[in-house]
């Protein structure tokens, strides 16, 4: 019965799927937006990376959404294994010399490429959420090699909320003095292709890199410490 | 160009599929973190590389290490 029920759920969600993708006029342009993106967007912006600028700039309302949902997420986590007592001291064997000193070595070079990444968001492919996850998989190496390590939560935690508070100060601000819309960018543009340009999109990308990176870092230091 | 593009859809098909049908759930997780990493690797070559470096660093490296831990906390093998 089971079974059955499934082939027909199955069976009526591929025919909606088959009928919305006839429907679809595929390589007609029908809106005009994403071109007016395409071209305007370098002059007006000021970013490089037309990525960014509809990310961060067209559709930053979206964006604070984004982070909102993970956020979420993270304190969902931690509010479930709370709940969890810590089972003792479990032995953990230290890793080999050789893999420590690896991990000591490549933990600040990775911490580099992250913040490089979220820093050039404006310039170079990349952004907030890629070097966030990028600086939590470094958290996440020295987890995995030198377990010695004791995590800071509250400078974690105080990070994550500085810097979200920075994202909708910053909104705030745009929304009284620059525009009549949430984020809109009030600062110089700047010369175009260089590290200080494009108005507040850096500095909305580095607090979204910080805060991604720090709740990351704390689900992957919950989910280490608890379980 | 084409014959690597279709090389590393098949690649991840026969990933996809695994994964399924895996019993070792370790095993799964390593193949599904495969789907993870052609799927952005064919990112790069469609151009897109924002979505290939966030496909790259969270399908292939947090996703495995969270399924990993979980796995830690349960069992290894399904019945």
């Amino acid at each position: 019965m089971r079974k059955i029920i499934s082939i027909i759920l199955l069976a009526i969600i591929f025919i909606g799927i088959i009928l919305t993708l006839c429907k679809i006029p595929f390589g007609i342009h029908k809106t005009k937006v994403g071109q007016y993106y395409i071209d305007k967007g370098r002059e007006k912006t000021g970013a490089v990376n037309i990525v960014t600028s509809v990310v961060v700039n067209y559709r930053g309302f979206d964006t604070l959404g984004e982070v909102t949902i993970l956020f979420l997420a993270a304190i969902g986590l931690g509010a479930v294994l709370s709940n969890f007592k810590e089972k003792g001291k479990r032995k953990i064997e230290p890793a080999s010399l050789i893999l420590q000193t690896g991990c000591r070595f490549l933990f600040p070079l990775i911490l580099l490429f992250g913040a490089y990444i979220f820093i050039h968001g404006h310039l170079t492919p990349g952004g907030g959420f890629q070097g966030g996850a990028i600086i939590a998989s470094a958290f996440l190496l020295v987890y995995l090699g030198c377990r010695g390590r004791i995590f800071n939560e509250v400078g974690c935690k105080t990070t994550e909320s500085l810097s979200g508070l920075v994202f909708i100060v910053m909104g705030l601000i745009g929304l009284t003095v620059g525009g009549h819309y949430f984020l809109s960018n009030f600062m110089l543009k700047g010369q175009i292709n260089t590290l200080f340009s494009a108005g507040i999109i850096p500095i909305i990308y580095i607090a979204i890199g910080l805060k991604v990176g720090s709740e990351l870092a704390g689900v992957i230091d919950n989910l280490m410490e608890k379980s | 160009m084409i014959i690597v593009v279709s090389l590393l859809v098949i690649f991840m098909l026969i990933a996809a599929i695994s994964a399924v049908f895996f019993k070792d759930l370790l095993n799964a997780v390593i193949a599904a973190c495969m789907v993870s990493l052609i799927a952005s690797i064919l990112f790069y070559f469609l151009q897109a590389p924002d979505v290939a470096m966030a496909e790259a660093s969270i399908g292939a490296a947090l996703v495995a290490a969270i399924f990993i831990i979980a796995i830690r906390r349960t069992k290894r093998h399904e019945e």
